[in-house]
């Protein structure tokens, strides 16, 4: 089945010099595994491609169910620098959100 | 040894809701008012202030507030920690000593941190071989030697912790963690080890939590912000501290906004890196350990947090000028607004290369429809209105002021039915940027002074 993350997750979203942080959380414990196997640090670099120039890296918080990702150069090099409307990366989460997966597993989803 | 003692958070930023600090003070339990008013740009920003008049360089906004709060606080006995003295800490307790004189309050106990502001320093510290390299390209610091605007390294709580011990009723730091605002008065009420890692360890969560204000109480709350009651009233988040190390993020009853597992969550994951290392200059929390639980209305328990021993240096943050931007819009209408915008910003580029000017950068973006999302936004059937947004970036600044003069013209020489030039011309504005390196903590001092009046 294919679901849009914003149907399992929330999410926030801030900045540290060029890179933006994006934190996924899953909305049930039964969600994380799922966010876990298929919202790679490879899926989200290609979610984001032509805004995120560098690369993704991914850190896990089980116990928050949570995802932390740290997109690299995306923020059109950040703080004052930046010409970006958003050049604190305040949005990234929503439009993590916007991404579609595609899963194996039969999941029960409230759409948002 | 109190039993419990209650941290509020009053600022989450320089230009927070104004009302929060009263709010937090009036209208409930309330021991430590911690307000947070640096950002890493603010330090140059006060540091220009001070080059102008040697009296400033700290957030005036803080006099106003505390002359607003204080009577309350002396009446509730409540302590008030802010890093707001910014690159004048001192400055900031003479106002408040010069205000506190005039309305005859007695008795009052101001500490002030300083010490963290090693602009004038930098070069007696390279001498001493503290080359102050940037920890993420390991550049020399030479690289940007005269343009350095600020320089401040970052303190934990121990210097607040110092001045509390001391019977002071506020203190006034530059720049310290945010996180140490809210843990430096646990450590003082309850005596905790500056070795018990795990405590130290959740008091920087606790600090993490409450150091953006409104953001862990239900404001910018992204699982279902229409579930949020009141927001017009919101209430700022407050740790119960415990001590034993327990922690419960509560705010107060009547207030607006909520406090549940997931607005808790959603600050704990902001801004952060690799969350197994929060690194702080008083430990290393583990925020893989976190557990949290709903144990009442708006009342979250933190607990389980593992923390590891601190490292040997403080982080130290350089600013310096790197340049100019300038930013302007224009507002296009239907019909085919975004057709016209973007040939408006087609002229505007060819007068641009037409002056034989060029930049570091120019960008333009679509407000309305994809400055957010960037492709990854689907694009409406109907545009009835776009924003034209065009900025640039240049060391000349001259070419970025003459840039400003390319905008108005549009409205009279480009396609029709645009408006919204209200702001006037794009002015340049300085770019700041950033020299994070690390210094050893055996190189740098905090001073604490308590005065009394």
């Amino acid at each position: 089945m294919r679901v849009r993350l914003i149907d399992l997750c929330h999410a926030r979203s801030g900045d540290k010099g060029d890179t933006g942080n994006v934190g996924l959380i899953a909305r049930k414990a039964e969600y994380y595994p799922i966010i876990r196997k298929y919202v790679t640090s490879a899926a989200v670099k290609k979610h984001f491609d032509g805004i995120c120039l560098g690369k993704v890296e991914r850190y896990e918080l089980p116990n928050l169910w949570a995802l932390n990702f740290l997109l690299h150069e995306t923020l059109g090099g950040g703080g004052t620098r930046s010409l970006k409307n958003d050049a604190q990366g305040k949005t990234l989460s929503s439009a993590l959100l916007r991404m579609e997966i595609d899963v194996e597993e039969t999941i029960e989803v409230r759409k948002q | 040894m109190k039993e419990k003692i209650r941290v509020a958070s009053g600022q989450g930023f320089w230009g927070d809701l104004p009302t929060a600090p009263a709010v937090q003070v009036i209208e409930g339990p309330t021991d430590y008012l911690m307000m947070d008013f640096l950002a890493e740009v603010t330090m140059s920003i006060m540091q220009k202030q001070k080059r102008r008049n040697p009296e400033l360089g700290y957030a005036r906004d803080l006099v106003h507030i505390i002359e607003q709060i204080l009577p309350v606080c002396l009446e509730k006995h409540i302590k008030i920690i802010s890093n707001g003295g910014g690159v004048n800490p001192q400055g900031c307790k003479k106002e408040l000593f010069a205000w506190a004189k005039k309305k005859g309050v007695k008795g009052l106990r101001i500490g002030t941190v300083t010490g963290d502001d090693i602009l004038s320093r930098v070069d007696e510290l390279g001498n001493r071989g503290f080359y102050l390299r940037n920890m993420e390209t390991n550049q020399s610091v030479e690289e940007i030697g005269h343009k350095v605007l600020s320089a401040n390294v970052y303190f934990g709580a121990r210097p607040i912790a110092q001045a509390l011990d001391e019977g002071a009723q506020i203190v006034i730091t530059g720049r310290t963690t945010d996180t140490a605002l809210t843990y430096a008065p646990m450590i003082h009420e309850f005596g905790w080890s500056w070795n018990d890692w795990d405590k130290l360890a959740t008091g920087v969560v606790a600090g993490h939590i409450l150091e953006c204000g409104g953001q862990a109480s239900g404001g910018n709350f992204s699982a279902d912000w229409k579930s949020v009651p009141d927001l017009a009233h919101i209430g700022f988040p407050i740790a119960e501290a415990y001590p034993n190390g327990d922690v419960v993020i509560t705010k107060h009853e009547h207030t607006g906004g909520m406090v549940t597992v997931q607005t808790v969550k959603e600050q704990l994951v902001y801004e952060i890196g690799d969350p197994t290392n929060y690194i702080t200059p008083d430990c290393i929390a583990d925020f893989t350990s976190i557990q949290l639980e709903q144990v009442g209305k708006d009342r979250v328990r933190v607990a389980g947090v593992k923390g590891k021993p601190a490292t040997d240096s403080f982080k130290v943050s350089m600013s310096y000028l790197d340049g100019y931007t300038a930013v302007g819009t224009l507002t296009y209408a239907w019909p085919d607004a975004l057709e016209k915008a973007k040939a408006a910003d087609q002229i505007l580029r060819t007068r641009l290369a037409d002056l034989g000017l060029t930049f570091e950068e120019i960008r333009t973006e679509f407000l309305g429809l994809d400055s957010s999302h960037g492709r990854i936004a689907e694009l409406p059937n109907v545009i009835n209105e776009v924003v034209l947004r065009v900025g640039v970036r240049d060391r000349n600044h001259d070419a970025v002021e003459r840039f400003g003069k390319e905008l108005a013209p549009l409205i009279l020489t480009g396609p029709p039915a645009v408006t919204g030039f209200s702001g006037g011309r794009p002015k340049p504005s300085e770019v700041i940027a950033f020299w994070p390196a690390l210094i050893p903590k055996s190189a740098v001092q905090p001073e604490v002074v308590v005065e009394e009046i």
